[in-house]
């Protein structure tokens, strides 16, 4: 007598299993007749293997995965610009960007976005180009050229027909982006636009055409250039320069796919849970790239104890090194004698629960074999 | 036994001025140490009560000898208050924050009450209160009159090192502290301070400790010459001019000179406590060295924290060179018998053991395995020597302890350093060997990742019965096979295991009788199976495959793609004309070849499969065999890497040199497209770097064509391929490089561009963008290098060593960092992680608790093996 999916599918639902193995399992009896004898064996089994794979109590986890992320790290190349995936973005690999991870820095050293556009956008490269080019920020020089004319003094931006064409940017609106910018006024002709410093200056002259050249005239500014890709059967969009929280607005957009590699900026748009995941996300990829497997448990560890609570922390003095609760981990990690100054002053307590104080004060440590406390009756 | 006693808990707070006075044994009076006759002076620095170093002293204050004294405090009674350095910002924030009249903290009382419940939440969760208390000061010191007493205040400036200033006065430490003294108890509670253990006005010293001699011995040279310690030094300074303020002070002196020395005490005391103070100079010895003062003891890698209390030097242990023995089991550590010698292992004597304990101290210390030392049961130490050992042994009862000389089957503990993962510390048992180094089996070298170089590597023996059972159980080489970070064998062939077992069991090796007791000759009893068949003179052989099996386990089955797959486009697995698939039934390798991808170190899926179906010690047995066949294996025929093993044909020669003949013309093609303007631009790029990278991407071209010419002459007879696609060593572009051509040498990926004005090397043309003028190398390692591709060469060589350097400091950094940070963290029994504040970090780790080096038996793969099992058992 078999058994139904139905019940196949419930007996496993209530097997005290992670998910993925429930899945598994799902998948490899599905369509199979299996009799109630044969999936209590496999199930048997299944949990048997499960138990034995669990991790012990007591077990110092915490120094396995930063072994297991801090040995490879030895094996890893320094070069820090290299061409992932896109030939034409540069993106900080290996050691590294490791470190930049663990380090939670505010902006990365290369910032890059991959967006990827809903479906209506993202099957034709016309459309995938326009969205393309309204993202990237434009400035004078990608419409035209930019001169200054010492006789009259003042500045003379020819712009380029086409090129506002195809950036789909009127000449006017230019004029305008200019006067805004510079808080100036901007004469506009056709296609020439002049601009005159307010003294009669070389030098203000020259100031004047360095802050056009940085003005944004459209798209999002911190996006220097976008380039397209085809994956598949679609266009994907790569930046040099993120803005996650503007991008995922834009029409066309799609901001479920779309991400970025600067995590701090993922954890103030999505939020703790987002940044964990990005963590995990970055240290994997870095990691793979050069090759070195790591278990993802070690990489969650490290990502749980930056994001547990609430703000992406760094590892170390500025981070999770620095809120330990212990005066002499503290001390015994970096800058000694202000921890202990400080300590003093607060009257602050060391429990002598971690492994550094045990090791100071010449104790065994309360971790693995050393944190049972049964003691046997004689 | 009585349980050892435990530290709870540490404390840490300012010590009051009578606390000082109370832990003191002497108060200080006289700057000078030690009279004529050498005896310490009296009420000096080196008063007798403040503990001894001289041998043959007794200290004043406790009695005991040097090294079992501790030392004891003294003191100095300072004539006028002086800062502490170290609170001197903090003494600027409260001066600040409290009124200059009635010492009040400047806030309103409901404010007061509002950061004080905040402060205690916040202790209370383990969390750091900087922030609270940091916006106290800044609230408190925005108001400009008290709004207690209603005197207004003053900017107080704060002017380096060390002096504040209000209303263009100068406030002595005096005043400081006068102000300090008034602050009433509830107000420095809420100032993020513990009145009873730290009051702000002892952040200014009145009595200085005097630390004890024991943690500043002086030195006597050669000479005889005394020699003292920095903070001897340091405290003579500070005596001395103490004393001179109080002469000056009861003398009358004019205010000027009594502030002079004042200010004088205080940058002695500020140098006594730290040296390194920006704003203040640093006391110099009289050579012009710095002093080492408090601060810097306790600083740094080689500080007192780092150095000497995280980090501990250990008795029982050896260092040595280690050098490999491949007949050793990968769990055995060959030991030098002059080290066997010196290290032992305690044992109790017993009524069971005690003949054999009088044999061994009988034997004395000089006749291996002996014993160094006896303790008897009242705890009193004799050293074993030939006069004593009979007279010893006769004397030994129940209850005494033996050190006995390390021997065979002892188990320690091997590392070697960097010890980056835990598997840089195993435990071995001990062989005792001749000669003078550690023996190690090479196939434990990549978990210690060790090389026979010169490395040296340390060896500790475990002292009790707990450390040896942890030992045992736990560190042992069987127990590590498999690691912990991708859950996969660590411990594998190398080298000429690979390599052996490749030759062994490629193709249909034949192999006779006696060959196969060569083989087998160090293996434990094995049935050998039927011949494979009998050649033309009617001797049976066996094949190489036949032979491999029997390390197998029985009903092992695998099946995987070999390291030297050439990755066809449609796998023809079983029928694969390379022999590049491995199967294996029942422990019998029905096809394939046996190569890294099965029992190379990090990717061995033979190893790994069979510990992980039939645990660590059939594994290690696997691991033994496999390494002792394979050894045996390779030297049935020898194996031999030589100059004539680069050796290619003329014709491979000429179509070599063709090759790289049409790569140069293409480049000067696309040279002159580029500056005939012609060149199109990649997407993205400028026409240089355009330029640059088609350059590259057809030398790079040229060089994978050479090789693969040379490759096609250069078949498996040769013994670098057989190394290069077995995955024992090197790789085809190795072979490459030394056959055909070296290739571009490049410098951050780019090649060679810096140089003189406008060319690398004076042997090429201003603005030349050829192949030659930026570092191609055309030449084969072989033939040989020319002058300026030889300068290339070294270019490139250079940035690989440069980087190896700098990456080996950043990654350490790295571990140390992430090591500090998690390692106080813990599966609990419930399964959560939590660290020591018991704040949870993981609910249930890694979400499914899986053990990382168990994680094959949590996978969907062993899903379907036990689908299998039971449903294909069935007959489905």
């Amino acid at each position: 007598m078999s058994l139904s999916e139905k019940e196949v599918q419930k007996r496993i639902e209530d097997l005290p299993l992670p998910q993925s193995i429930k899945r598994a399992l799902e998948g490899e009896l599905k369509g199979i007749e299996v009799s109630e004898e044969e999936f209590g064996e496999v199930a048997g089994l299944v949990v048997a293997d499960y138990e034995r794979s669990r991790v012990e109590p007591c077990e110092a986890v915490g120094v396995v995965a930063a072994q297991s992320i801090g040995e490879p790290g030895t094996q890893m190349t320094m070069r820090t610009f290299h061409y992932a995936g896109v030939a034409e973005i540069n993106v900080t690999l290996g050691l590294p960007r490791l470190i930049e991870i663990v380090d939670a820095r505010k902006i990365p050293s290369t910032p890059t976005m991959t967006i990827r556009l809903e479906r209506e956008y993202a099957l034709d490269r016309d459309i995938a180009r326009e969205v393309a080019w309204s993202i990237e920020s434009t400035n004078i020089l990608h419409l035209g050229s930019i001169a200054t004319d010492l006789a009259e003094m003042n500045v003379v931006i020819d712009l380029n027909e086409e090129a506002l064409l195809l950036r789909k940017i009127a000449a006017e609106e230019v004029a305008e982006r200019l006067a805004e910018g510079t808080k100036l006024s901007a004469d506009q002709h056709g296609n020439q636009i002049i601009m005159t410093p307010p003294e009669p200056s070389y030098r203000d002259l020259l100031q004047l055409v360095e802050k056009i050249k940085t003005i944004s005239l459209k798209g999002i500014e911190g996006i220097k250039r976008v380039v397209i890709r085809k994956e598949g059967d679609e266009y994907v969009l790569y930046t040099e320069g993120s803005a996650l929280k503007d991008v995922i607005q834009f029409k066309g957009v799609d901001p479920t796919r779309t991400k970025t590699n600067n995590i701090t900026e993922i954890g103030d748009v999505l939020g703790i849970e987002a940044a964990r995941n990005a963590i995990i996300n970055e240290a994997t990829d870095t990691l793979r790239e050069q090759g070195l497997s790591v278990d993802v448990r070690h990489i969650m560890l490290v990502a749980d104890i930056m994001t547990c609570d609430g703000e992406v922390k760094q590892i170390g003095r500025h981070g999770v090194s620095g809120e330990k609760a212990s005066v002499l981990a503290r001390a015994a990690f970096e800058v000694t004698v202000n921890h202990i100054l400080d300590a003093a002053v607060r009257g602050d307590v060391d429990d002598l629960r971690g492994v550094t104080e045990n090791v100071i004060v010449g104790q065994p440590i309360q971790l693995g074999t050393g944190d049972v406390q049964l003691v046997a009756k004689r | 036994m009585t349980v050892p006693k435990r530290i709870g808990k540490i404390s840490f707070g300012l010590i009051s001025p009578q606390e000082f006075r109370r832990m003191s044994v002497v108060k200080i009076i006289t700057a000078d140490t030690y009279d004529d006759d050498g005896f310490p002076i009296e009420m000096g620095l080196m008063d007798p009560r403040l503990g001894v170093i001289d041998p043959g002293l007794r200290c004043r204050s406790c009695g005991g000898r040097p090294g079992e004294c501790p030392g004891h405090f003294g003191h100095i009674d300072l004539i006028a208050p002086v800062i502490h350095v170290g609170f001197a910002k903090l003494i600027r924030k409260i001066l600040r924050a409290i009124c200059r009249d009635c010492s009040r903290l400047m806030l309103l009382e409901n404010e007061k009450r509002m950061y004080l419940e905040q402060i205690e939440t916040l202790v209370r969760l383990g969390q750091t209160t900087d922030d609270v208390v940091n916006k106290v000061f800044a609230e408190a010191r925005k108001h400009k009159v008290c709004p207690y007493c209603g005197s207004p205040q003053q900017e107080i400036k704060f002017e380096r090192p060390l002096a504040y200033v209000e209303e263009g006065h100068k406030l002595t430490p005096s005043d400081i502290r006068d102000r300090f003294e008034k602050i009433p108890d509830e107000d420095i509670k809420v100032m993020g301070m513990n009145p009873d253990t730290a009051r702000p006005e002892w952040m200014l010293l009145t009595v200085l400790p005097v630390p004890p001699v024991t943690m500043r011995p002086s030195i006597t040279l050669e000479s005889g010459q005394r020699s003292e310690d920095d903070l001897t030094h340091k405290l003579v300074d500070i005596i001395r001019i103490n004393q001179r303020f109080q002469e000056n002070r009861e003398a009358g002196a004019p205010q000027l000179i009594i502030e002079d020395l004042w200010e004088l005490l205080q940058y002695h005391i500020t140098t006594f406590l730290d040296n390194t103070v920006s704003g203040v100079p640093p006391a110099r010895h009289r050579s012009g060295r710095p002093l080492k003062t408090l601060s810097q003891r306790l600083k740094g890698k080689e500080g007192r924290f780092r150095g000497s209390l995280s980090g501990k030097r250990v008795n029982f242990s050896a260092r040595t060179v280690i050098s490999p023995d491949p007949n050793l089991s990968i769990n055995e550590v060959g030991v030098p018998l002059e080290i066997a010698m010196e290290l032992s292992v305690p044992l109790v004597v017993n009524g069971r053991n005690i003949e054999v304990m009088r044999d061994f101290v009988r034997r004395g210390a000089d006749k291996h395995p002996g014993v160094n030392y006896v303790t008897r049961a009242d705890g009193r130490r004799v050293k074993i020597t030939d006069r004593n050992a009979e007279e010893v042994a006769d004397q030994i009862e129940p209850g005494w302890r033996v050190d006995r000389q390390l021997m065979d089957g002892d188990i320690v503990l091997f590392n070697r350093q960097p010890s980056l993962h835990r598997m840089s510390i195993m435990s071995h048992r001990v062989i005792v060997m001749p000669y003078k180094t550690f023996r190690l089996n090479p196939a434990v070298c990549p978990p210690y990742n060790a090389d026979f170089d010169g490395d040296e590597m340390n060896l500790h023996v475990p002292q009790t019965e707990e450390a040896r059972a942890e030992a045992e159980i736990l560190m042992r080489v069987q127990e590590n096979i498999l690691s912990p970070r991708f859950g996969g064998p660590i411990i594998g062939g190398i080298h000429d295991y690979v390599t052996g077992n490749f030759l062994l069991t490629h193709a249909d090796r034949r192999i006779n009788r006696l060959e196969v007791m060569e083989v087998l000759k160090k293996l434990p009893h094995l049935e050998l199976p039927e011949p494979k068949g009998f050649d033309e003179g009617g001797e049976p052989y066996w094949t190489g495959k036949q032979i491999f099996s029997l390390i197998l386990p029985k009903g092992l089955n695998l099946e995987f793609k070999a390291s030297f797959c050439m990755n066809c486009d449609a796998c023809k697995r079983e029928a694969c004309e390379n022999d590049a698939y491995v199967v294996i039934r029942d422990g019998q390798i029905r096809c394939g070849t046996i190569d890294a991808s099965a029992v190379g170190a990090f990717k061995g899926k033979i190893t790994d499969r069979v510990i992980k179906e039939y645990g660590p010690t059939v594994g290690a047995g696997f691991v033994d065999g496999m390494t002792q066949m394979a050894i045996r294996g390779i030297m049935l025929a020898g194996f031999s890497f030589g100059i004539d093993d680069e050796d290619i044909p003329k014709d491979a020669e000429d179509q070599i040199e063709d090759v790289l003949n049409a790569a140069r013309e293409n480049v000067s093609k696309l040279i002159e497209a580029y500056q005939a303007g012609e060149l199109e631009p990649l997407p993205g790029r400028t026409l240089d770097e355009t330029l640059e990278m088609r350059i590259m991407q057809t030398l790079g071209k040229a060089r994978d064509n050479a090789g693969s010419i040379a490759g096609r002459y250069l078949g498996l007879d040769n013994s670098g391929v057989v190394m290069a696609v077995s995955g024992a060593r090197g790789s085809m572009l190795n072979l490459t490089q030394m056959a055909a051509c070296v290739g571009q040498q490049s410098v951050r990926g780019e090649r060679i561009r810096r140089g003189y004005d406008g060319r690398t090397l004076p042997h090429f043309r201003r603005g030349d963008l050829g192949a030659e003028a930026h570092g191609f190398v055309q030449s084969s390692y072989k033939e040989g290098l020319n002058p300026t591709e030889f300068f290339f060469h070294a270019i490139g060589g250079r940035e690989g060593l440069v980087d190896t350097a700098i990456r080996t400091s950043q990654s350490g950094y790295l571990q140390r960092r992430l090591i500090n940070a998690l390692q106080d963290l813990e599966v609990q029994y419930d399964g959560t992680v939590k660290e020591t504040r018991g704040i949870i970090v993981q609910f249930n780790y890694g979400e499914d608790g899986v053990d990382a080096s168990k994680r094959d038996y949590a996978s969907p793969e062993n899903v379907h093996r036990i689908v299998q099992r039971v449903l294909g058992r069935a007959g489905r």
